[in-house]
């Protein structure tokens, strides 16, 4: 694989191989030195044009692992803000001898227009509404392995699944849906109309304004992050009203299935999705989100730059 | 290029509006500027300095593009009044509106003077300068129509924008009713596409990009219908893109309302799905939209709810262009494209086609004396010479236009200009622009 843009351009197989690769790398974590040789020499430059600390961290660390040398392209001091151009920026970079990008951008489509510009591999960090693959990659990792289950094409079969939220501007919920229907999940989409894309219709995911009518069916509960902007686009009353019909609250926790796991990309709006302590539901699976994104990462960052060359046999 | 009096155009079919759909076979002499002679094939013509071969080709009135962006003056790295009256040219225009939206905007007397004479200069076509609607195209006072008319203008439009403010757009009417000009109307709510790149459908939802939806365009049109019905003024609408515009458009003319409208080769051709590659190229607006869109538009076309073919032609230098879809600007080449898309797509008689392309818009403008004319002894030497049939590669490197955003690079189509006469000078000669 090339390039990590899309859960879409992945396919079943490159996500079931990515969870194969995953637990190997979750197994290296465990190490007391959780380091392989596998990419040594390799430089991965994050290129972050929208702030994320938590996924860069998460790519970094990764990296790391693996004996890349990373260095971070920093917006806010860079070229960019002298009015130098994308193309100009990743032609100038990519000279310096890149094997990948990691990028992270505001529009959606970005990670297409760089892999004309560069011959170095890019593994999409999230574009606009439109893509975050290994949130998605992680996010089922996270599942899978919860459940105990092995890496496979239907490892997600009878689950329902239920996202919260903003889904119309969220790219973890687009990538998410892609990859748990096609692990065979059931999706259900929870949100006012507002927060729906223009024809979700077509979508495969059953879809409900009403988060009391589904809670009590899932498997998991997937909140997304509201963010406050959305109050001025006239897309929710205020956040009041959405906390009380869309927040995780006492009485809606009471509601969820026991076995159900309880997931969140991150960050946390507390007191407005999350009404509630996290940390008091028995299944809260925030923090192993976390930790199961830098061996994803690992994984996908093998997968694009060492796979070929020297199989996972090279991290075992 | 040293001025040439006298050319024979030998072998070819006239196709106007008088004939009928085959054309009717001739040879024609052009004499100081003016059509002299037409002949039987073969017959014996006076001597010329230049003779052109039309075997196999109509020889048409020139056509007249009611929408170009020719970039001057402001954004001369992107096209100029010379390359964008070149490329005008190459695809058999002899003459082309051009748009407002310079910088400054063509909103004084001395700006669109400056326009005009550009295109004077250029000598490859002629170049209308429309006025603007409202000061600076900002949208809250009205351009100087007297002044402007008495420059020259007879189409009036901020496009670009839409006149938002419903009470402007009344006065706008009412004030042009007695000035015998047309305005014309880029129709666009624009607190419904804040941040737009693409049509809001299920592509734009997959694709997670900011959409806009038809709703913004066919709000406009029918607020412009009901103003035009008020005030009794004309309206001209620009680029419609949606199949309920089309119709809504149709209606009104039913009752007798004094509505034209056009429709461009790219919302005919392409659709949303081409945005699936995130290519800026395919970045316009009003957006590329839906299949049953581009059936509405053909549809309306066919039966002359849409009068005229414009191209919208939106040349933008590359450095511009190749940018993240929300910053990269909308708007894609079309003059050299124009005729050949429309013959290889539209299933509609070649007549047909020239007349959206030439005479019927040739009376939006305003040029009607001059522009769309029969192809008879006394008209004005303003002729398109092309063959129908001949299929070439569009290639956006060897474009005429100073930029290279042509959506169709790669993409074989029918039908090419040959020879271009304007003003009874020989401005394109076997494809090649003669300056």
């Amino acid at each position: 694989m090339k390039h990590l843009r899309s859960i879409s351009e992945l396919g079943v197989d490159g996500i079931v191989r990515i969870l194969g690769l995953a637990n190997h790398m979750a197994e290296v974590n465990r190490r007391p030195v959780p380091k392989v040789p596998a990419l040594n020499g390799r430089t991965i430059v994050s290129l972050f044009f929208e702030d994320s600390t938590r996924t860069r961290i998460s790519f970094e660390t990764a990296a790391k692992r693996l004996s890349a040398d990373t260095m971070t392209f920093s917006v806010s001091t860079s070229s960019v803000n002298k009015g130098e151009s994308l193309k100009d920026t990743i032609e100038t970079v990519s000279a310096m001898g890149v094997a990948a990008f990691v990028v992270r951008h505001k529009t959606s489509g970005v990670p297409w227009l760089l892999s004309e510009w560069t011959d170095a591999s890019i593994i999409n960090a999230g574009d606009g509404w439109h893509q975050h693959p290994t949130q998605a990659l992680l996010d089922s990792f996270t599942i899978m392995s919860t459940l105990g289950r092995a890496p496979s094409s239907d490892c997600l079969q009878g689950l329902t699944i239920g996202i919260v939220g903003d889904i119309r501007h969220s790219r973890v919920a687009r990538s998410d849906i892609q990859a748990f229907t096609a692990l065979g999940a059931k999706v259900v989409v929870v949100a006012p109309r507002t927060l729906l894309p223009p024809e979700v219709e077509g979508w495969p995911v059953a879809i409900s304004s009403s988060l009391d009518d589904v809670i009590g069916e899932l498997d998991v509960l997937y909140m997304l992050r509201m963010q406050r902007e959305r109050m001025s686009e006239a897309l929710v009353p205020h956040l009041g009203e959405y906390s009380a019909r869309y927040g995780l609250d006492d009485r809606r926790a009471k509601m969820l299935p026991e076995h159900a796991l309880l997931m969140h990309p991150g960050p946390m709006n507390r007191g407005v999705e999350m009404l509630i302590d996290p940390a008091s539901m028995p299944n809260n699976m925030i923090t192993q989100q976390v930790a199961n994104g830098v061996s994803v990462r690992m994984a996908v960052l093998f997968d694009v730059l060492g796979g070929a060359e020297t199989g996972a046999g090279a991290v075992s | 290029m040293k001025e040439v009096r006298l050319i024979n155009i030998r072998g070819g079919r006239i196709l106007d509006e008088t004939t009928d759909v085959q054309g009717r076979l001739a040879d024609i002499h052009i004499a100081g500027g003016v059509i002299t002679e037409i002949v039987d094939t073969g017959s014996k013509l006076p001597k010329a300095d230049i003779e052109l071969d039309a075997t196999n080709c109509f020889v048409s009135p020139g056509f007249v593009d009611l929408h170009v962006h020719l970039r001057e003056p402001g954004r001369e790295e992107s096209e100029t009044i010379e390359t964008g009256s070149r490329a005008a040219a190459l695809g058999g225009f002899t003459a082309v509106v051009a748009m407002p939206n310079t910088e400054p905007s063509q909103d004084s007397r001395i700006v669109v003077e400056f326009v005009r004479a550009q295109g004077v200069r250029a000598g490859l076509c002629e170049v209308l300068p429309s006025g603007c609607i409202t000061v600076g195209r900002a949208g809250q006072a009205l351009a100087p129509y007297g002044e402007l008319r008495d420059a020259g203008v007879t189409l009036f439009t901020d496009d670009g924008n839409g006149v938002q403010d419903p009470l402007l757009m009344r006065r706008a009417l009412e004030y042009a009713r007695d000035l015998d000009i047309t305005l014309a109307q880029h129709c666009e709510v624009s607190s419904l596409t804040v941040g737009a790149v693409m049509h809001e459908g299920s592509c734009c939802s997959h694709l997670g990009l900011p959409g806009w939806p038809a709703i913004a365009e066919e709000l406009m049109v029918h607020r412009d219908i009901e103003l035009v019905r008020l005030t009794g003024s004309r309206i001209h609408f620009l680029h419609l893109s949606t199949e309920r515009s089309v119709e809504m458009v149709r209606r009104a003319k039913a009752e007798g309302l004094p509505i034209t409208a056009e429709a461009t080769p790219h919302h005919f051709t392409l659709t949303d799905e081409a945005l699936r590659s995130f290519d800026p190229v395919f970045k316009v607006n009003p957006p590329l939209r839906t299949p049953s869109d581009i059936a509405a538009l053909k549809e309306g076309l066919r039966d002359g709810t849409i009068d005229a073919i414009a191209t919208d032609h939106a040349p933008h230098a590359s450095h511009l262009k190749e940018q993240p879809l929300d910053q990269a600007p909308p708007g894609m080449l079309g003059l050299e494209t124009a005729l050949a898309l429309s013959l290889t797509e539209l299933k509609m008689d070649v007549q047909a086609v020239v007349a959206a392309l030439s005479w019927k818009p040739a009376r939006i403008a305003g040029v009607g004396d001059r522009h769309g004319r029969p192809v008879a002894v006394g008209e004005s030497a303003n002729l398109a010479i092309f063959d129908p049939t001949c299929e070439w590669v569009v290639d956006r490197e060897v474009v005429a236009s100073k930029s290279k955003n042509t959506p169709y690079h790669g993409r074989t189509v029918r039908g090419k200009v040959r020879h271009t006469v304007f003003s009874g000078q020989v401005v394109v000669r076997d494809g090649v622009a003669q300056r």
